[in-house]
């Protein structure tokens, strides 16, 4: 009689005895992997953290821009302006064909259940392989111009737009969709009159937050390929003009903030 | 020899599928020009699915339904778009462009009569917009029809919805709880309004009720769905208790019959 609840709690000791022991396993594997890895690469914790006071002051040092900096300072703005614009024009011209193919594929709107389908992968695709990695086939095939980072931030926009559209798309117009559908209405007319109206203002947010990341992400992909205020660091960095780089990332953070401030009032406006 | 009278619509053993589940068995039902035919039913009873099969928003499985003489289930693309254009449709939650003006919405009950292109420009006639207007009187919306439709009450959005159905000049209404989501003041506006709606342009209306005592008040006649099936079509004074209860199930708790005969 008295065996039996023994025997339970024994039972529940011996799990959670193998939940802890499962516990410990998972972190002594980390412990190896983290450690394993900085031994492979030279790397080490320590060491890096001793010398962050020691690179403040260096950066407090050199990263200050000088009187020679502040004379560049027409070209990084030019340059700046350039990756500003590459930005804006991949941003809207993948907008442009994201709302087309959102429109194909939603779930409220699509002609054919295969298209929609076949649309929403390839945009998982492109949104899922980083800009950066797109910047480097584009440049196989481009070289080092302007074009290979337009084409870089397009692909990237474009998946992730699309994504974002069709999503908007099914939250906000399947209900007057429905409406327009069981009136008879011709399949554009629904789109241009009942989904476009709908969806609109959620469609300008979402363009402008992809000016935002486009203006980040086209710095990276500058140095890659060459142009823009990403190459204008590089050259500086590399050169060892520390004061002018240091204007360069000033300017880069001063022109982001600006940016969001801006599209934020805008989104007020919209809404 | 007079005419035979002819059903405008006719189901005959109408029964839906979703995977394994029935939703409809074997419906059959007559709806007459200008006749106010109220369905009740609990929630999920298939009442949604029987109005949603008569405009092919849905496809049955199988049956026939016939529409003027014509076979609904054999229509394709747009025989199937200008058949729709003949029935109007309002729903529980309006299904309005919130963001579009009161008259926007109204005109768009026209863009099954359009092409595709003046439709997408939104290129309505001078007579499409004074039948618009005319309507917005007729739903005493004639101060709103600028303002935008996420401003309007819920009693106003459905009188939209309702003046977007007929601007369709439609000979059958079909009504999806229209009145499940509005206070009683705004309920009896529409169910009147709609009652006109039959009584006056002999428009058919088909409607989806929860509450007994309205469709009773009402209905010219009223069909009665259980799970799925047919288990009363008769005047709405044979709507009794004992019936009610084989309609709503045997329990009563919670149930408001209103003025309904033991």
């Amino acid at each position: 009689m008295r065996a039996e609840p023994l025997g339970a709690l024994a039972g529940s000791q011996a799990a959670l005895r193998r939940r802890d022991l499962t516990m410990l396993g998972f972190v002594a594997l980390l412990v190896i992997l983290s450690l394993g890895s900085s031994l492979v690469t030279s790397f080490s914790f320590i060491d890096a953290l001793l010398s962050v006071p020691k690179s403040f002051g260096w950066l407090a040092a050199n990263f200050v821009p000088d009187e020679r900096a502040i004379a560049s300072l027409p070209k990084i703005l030019a340059k700046l302006g350039e990756t500003v614009l590459v930005a804006i024009m991949a941003s809207v011209t993948s907008a442009v064909v994201a709302v087309a193919l959102a429109v194909v594929a939603s779930r409220t709107t699509r002609p054919s259940l295969c298209v929609g389908l076949a649309i929403r992968a390839l945009a998982s695709a492109c949104r899922n392989i980083p800009v950066v990695a797109w910047a480097m086939v584009f440049l196989l095939s481009f070289g080092q111009n302007i074009l290979t980072g337009y084409l870089a931030l397009f692909i990237g926009g474009l998946g992730f737009l699309t994504r974002a559209f069709i999503e908007t798309i099914d939250e906000i117009a399947e209900s007057s969709v429905e409406a327009l559908r069981s009136s008879g209405s011709p399949w554009f007319a629904i789109v241009g009159r009942a989904v476009i109206p709908s969806v609109l203002p959620q469609f300008t947010s979402w363009l402008l937050y992809s000016v935002e990341t486009n203006i980040r992400d086209a710095t990276l992909v500058g140095i890659l390929t060459g142009t823009g205020i990403g190459f204008l660091f590089d050259l500086y960095y590399k050169s060892m003009r520390y004061p002018s780089a240091a204007l360069v990332v000033l300017v880069l953070v001063v022109a982001t903030v600006a940016i969001e401030a801006g599209s934020n009032a805008l989104r007020r406006v919209m809404a | 020899m007079e005419a035979p009278i002819v059903a405008m619509l006719e189901i005959s053993n109408l029964t839906k599928y979703y995977g394994e589940t029935l939703a409809l068995k074997d419906v059959s039902l007559k709806v007459r020009r200008g006749e106010f035919v109220a369905i009740i039913g609990r929630s999920g009873a298939g009442k949604s699915t029987l109005l949603r099969c008569v405009n092919r928003m849905i496809e049955p499985s199988s049956g026939l339904i016939r529409f003027e003489g014509q076979d609904v289930r054999a229509l394709r693309r747009s025989d199937l778009r200008s058949y729709r254009t003949k029935i109007g449709m309002v729903f529980q939650h309006f299904n309005l462009v919130p963001r579009q003006s009161v008259v926007e919405n109204v005109l768009h009950g026209r863009l099954g009569h359009k092409s595709a292109l003046s439709g997408v420009l939104g290129l309505y006639s001078a007579d499409e917009k004074k039948m618009a207007a005319r309507l917005l009187e007729e739903m005493n919306l004639a101060e709103q029809v600028a303002r935008r439709c996420d401003q309007l009450s819920g009693g106003q959005k459905q009188r939209v919805g309702i003046a977007r159905a007929l601007v369709q000049e439609p000979s059958l209404i079909l009504c999806d709880e229209p009145i499940a989501s509005l206070d009683p003041g705004s309920a009896k506006t529409i169910m009147d309004l709609l009652k006109g709606v039959a009584a006056e342009k002999g428009i058919s209306i088909l409607i989806n009720l929860h509450q007994v005592d309205v469709a009773v008040r009402y209905a010219d006649r009223i069909v009665g769905i259980r799970a799925g099936e047919l288990v009363y079509d008769g005047e709405p004074k044979g709507i009794k208790k004992k019936l009610l209860n084989e309609i709503y199930g045997s329990s009563e708790d919670g149930m408001l019959y209103g003025e309904v005969a033991e």
